[in-house]
């Protein structure tokens, strides 16, 4: 997917104006993000869960080389088939390859982040096949062209009636407002498409490096379809998705579930290895295991970004976010929106063009706060600034602007003198003088971004440190 | 309730660039509060800022001689009290961050991080003064508020403090508290964040707003001056009536 990260602010503008968007992201706190907070209150050794989960996943990323290589030996030894792609092109150009080779016509696509990375429906579009989405949210996005805007809610900006009129316009069908009557539409016009392809592709959730399995977390049961009606299924996932064993496995389904939507258990989790066996009477004839790498390398090469592949993508820290929960997902310009996006998208997709993407929080800390592997993403984001202003690990990076430079240089030469304090504090005196009306700034020039929406206050006639010798006098007389 | 005269604890005041240069009256609280309870003070003078606005916004080399002036200022013998959850959370937090190639200076933070506290948990954990707090208050008979609190979001997500300044709260007789709805979601402030992407802040700022006029509280409590300025601006912007006040001065008040 082309990054627009550079349009932050634009796309943060288009979301704020939109009464409608405002809305639904305004939901997601008595929504997901409040089941997350009853579910984890209700589950046994909740914080326990947290750290031993970011434990195992630490281990598994330092020794990422090792369980990649036994996922690729043991998927291999269950018949299917691995292929490490280095970038997106690679990827989409294995699995297309791959279904022009087999004759494939349509396919029917399970819900993968990875494979809006590489954007896939287009690069089968290009070549005449038939790309399906069969997820709910992301056959939505799919007929109205958009990209997710939630990783696990790709259309939580539609209404019901955006997508009645979207059915409506794409589809032929009649106009509703009951959502069953809608879902029940998705599934009559998905339906045939399940029958006629010849291949599925799905993500991952996890790999299980032990067994070689591939495991599906789904709420509708299109990901175990996809797995399974068609004559060949490609899995497609990032690298950081490995985990050792089924044991760790119990772990993480627990965390993800409960983080994600609050439940307890999803409808369905599919757990996949290999094609059909033998002795087995349904499953596809052909696996394929695509595992891309597509800058994860880079994450993985820097010590202090490098937690950030911990992530299990559930979707709490969007949902935490103050931020996200007014910009929503469009704005962050590529396919991971949210706190955990501003880590991974510069990094990804480049930072210099990504430049607001680290800015562009509050440093709340309640994405930290939310995620079930305990990632801290402010320390993170604070990472990228430093390396936005005066960094030299990537290349591409914009300098601050030297004004920028400037104004904290002096900034912080005043806090080291007192007496260029002082003359500072005069100057900030005088300049605040013409803008004050009731003892209160109240629209200043350069601060404008502040009295748009607040006043200031004036700065009182003695400091603290100049009232102090008083306050000890005062106690020493009682 | 007998109140212990003779305690001598002792401690060491932080004052924050802020409330040093714009709320000097919040400082003015913190100590008449740390004094009612026998704490012997001192405010070494050296101290201006923890370096905390250059290092969010990526300016570490900025922050650092600031941050190496308070390490060289307070030695960490006696406690460090802050009346700030944010500039406390820089200090005992992220202090080890800006100095994670400077293992000197890493050292220093590490010895020094334990003995610094926010206010509201230095009085709470540290001189397990609430009941001590609450008698003064009783005495005191000081007039009646309805408060709501706003969470501070370094307070309780980098130092942690989630229950203590609800529990001095509750241990005023003259205070009542009527929870705001998501107290413990950001005000938007951010530090330059409320400049550099004002819509977005005041955004964030709004839905604060409206939460504490659901609340029907005259006055905010929080246990930051930067967030309260940012939340008292908006209140004062969009007219409603309602006052900030940092919890040292609500704490000073009600002790009279």
């Amino acid at each position: 997917m082309e990054p627009k990260t550079k349009q932050f602010n634009q796309g943060a503008s288009v979301a704020l104006k939109d009464a409608k968007v405002q809305k639904s992201l305004l939901g997601l706190y008595d929504g997901f993000h409040s089941a997350r907070i009853k579910a984890a209150a209700a589950t046994d050794d909740w914080e326990g869960m947290r750290e031993r989960a970011r434990e195992i996943k630490a281990h598994a990323i330092e020794n990422l080389d090792y369980y990649l290589a036994l996922i690729e030996q043991n998927v291999t030894k269950a018949g299917g088939k691995v292929f490490f792609a280095d970038n997106a092109d690679d990827a989409n150009r294995y699995v297309v390859e791959l279904a022009r080779a087999r004759g494939v016509r349509t396919v029917i696509k399970g819900k993968s982040m990875v494979s809006e990375e590489m954007d896939l429906n287009h690069a089968f579009e290009k070549v005449g096949i038939e790309s399906v989405e069969t997820d709910l949210g992301e056959y939505i996005i799919q007929l109205a062209g958009e990209a997710p805007y939630h990783i696990v809610a790709p259309a939580i900006h539609k209404s019901r009636q955006d997508v009645s009129e979207l059915f409506h316009e794409k589809l032929g069908s009649m106009r509703s407002e009951d959502i069953e009557e809608l879902g029940r539409e998705a599934r009559r016009q998905l339906r045939g498409k399940f029958i006629q392809a010849e291949m599925g592709i799905t993500g991952a959730n996890f790999i299980v490096a032990e067994t070689g399995t591939v495991v599906l977390v789904t709420n509708e049961g299109n990901g175990r379809m996809s797995t399974s009606m068609p004559k060949i299924h490609v899995a497609i996932t990032g690298m950081e998705k490995v985990v050792p064993s089924m044991d760790d496995l119990g772990t993480f389904l627990r965390l993800l579930i409960r983080s994600a939507t609050g439940q307890r258990l999803t409808s369905y989790v599919t757990t996949v290895t290999g094609p059909r066996g033998g002795d087995e009477v349904d499953g596809p004839e052909e696996f394929h295991l695509i595992i891309v790498d597509n800058g994860r390398f880079k994450l993985l090469a820097n010590p202090e970004l490098r937690e950030s592949l911990y992530c299990i993508r559930c979707g709490a820290c969007l949902n935490a976010c103050p931020v996200y929960r007014k910009v929503g997902g469009h704005a962050y310009g590529w396919v991971y929106p949210g706190p955990i996006g501003a880590i991974v998208s510069p990094i990804l997709t480049g930072l210099g063009e990504a430049k607001d993407l680290p800015y562009a929080s509050s440093l709340c800390g309640a994405c930290k706060e939310a995620c079930p592997v305990n990632i801290n993403i402010p320390r993170m984001l604070l990472v990228l600034r430093r390396e936005l202003t005066e960094g030299t690990t990537y290349p591409d990076q914009k300098r601050a602007s030297i004004l920028e430079r400037l104004g904290f240089r002096l900034w912080r030469l005043g806090f080291e003198n007192p007496l260029l304090l002082k003359l500072g504090i005069s100057v900030a005196k005088l300049a605040q003088l013409p803008f004050v009306k009731n003892g209160r700034v109240i629209n200043m020039p350069l601060l404008s971004g502040w009295t748009r929406y607040r006043t200031l206050p004036v700065f009182p006639k003695s400091s603290f440190r100049s009232r102090w010798s008083m306050l000890v006098k005062l106690a020493s007389r009682k | 309730m007998e109140l212990p005269s003779d305690r001598k604890n002792k401690a060491s005041l932080f004052v924050t660039c802020i409330i040093d240069q714009l709320n000097p009256e919040v400082g003015e609280s913190t100590v008449r509060v740390l004094q009612r309870l026998g704490v012997e003070l001192d405010f070494p003078t050296a101290q201006t800022c923890c370096g905390q606005p250059a290092f969010n916004s990526g300016y570490w080399s900025e922050a650092k001689p600031l941050a190496r002036r308070f390490l060289e200022t307070f030695t960490g013998e006696i406690p460090i009290v802050i009346p700030s959850g944010s500039c406390a959370s820089m200090v005992r937090i992220f202090y080890q961050e800006l100095f994670h190639d400077e293992p000197l200076w890493a050292e220093k933070v590490s010895s020094l991080a334990p003995n610094v506290f926010e206010l509201s948990e230095f009085l709470v954990d540290v001189l397990n003064a609430t009941d001590e707090i609450g008698a003064i208050a009783t005495l005191a008979e000081a007039q009646e508020v309805l408060v709501t609190y706003h969470e501070t979001c370094h307070l309780r997500r980098e130092i942690g403090a989630t229950t203590q300044a609800r529990e001095l709260l509750q241990a005023l007789p003259n205070v009542t508290l009527a929870e705001m709805p998501q107290s413990e979601v950001c005000c938007g402030f951010g530090g330059t964040f409320a400049v550099k992407y004002a819509d977005i802040s005041g955004a964030m700022l709004k839905d604060k707003v409206d939460n504490i006029k659901i609340s029907n509280a005259g006055t905010v409590v929080a246990c930051d001056s930067s967030c309260l300025m940012h939340i008292g601006g908006g209140l004062e912007k969009q007219n409603v009536p309602a006052q900030p006040l940092h919890l040292a001065q609500l704490l000073d008040q009600a002790m009279g």
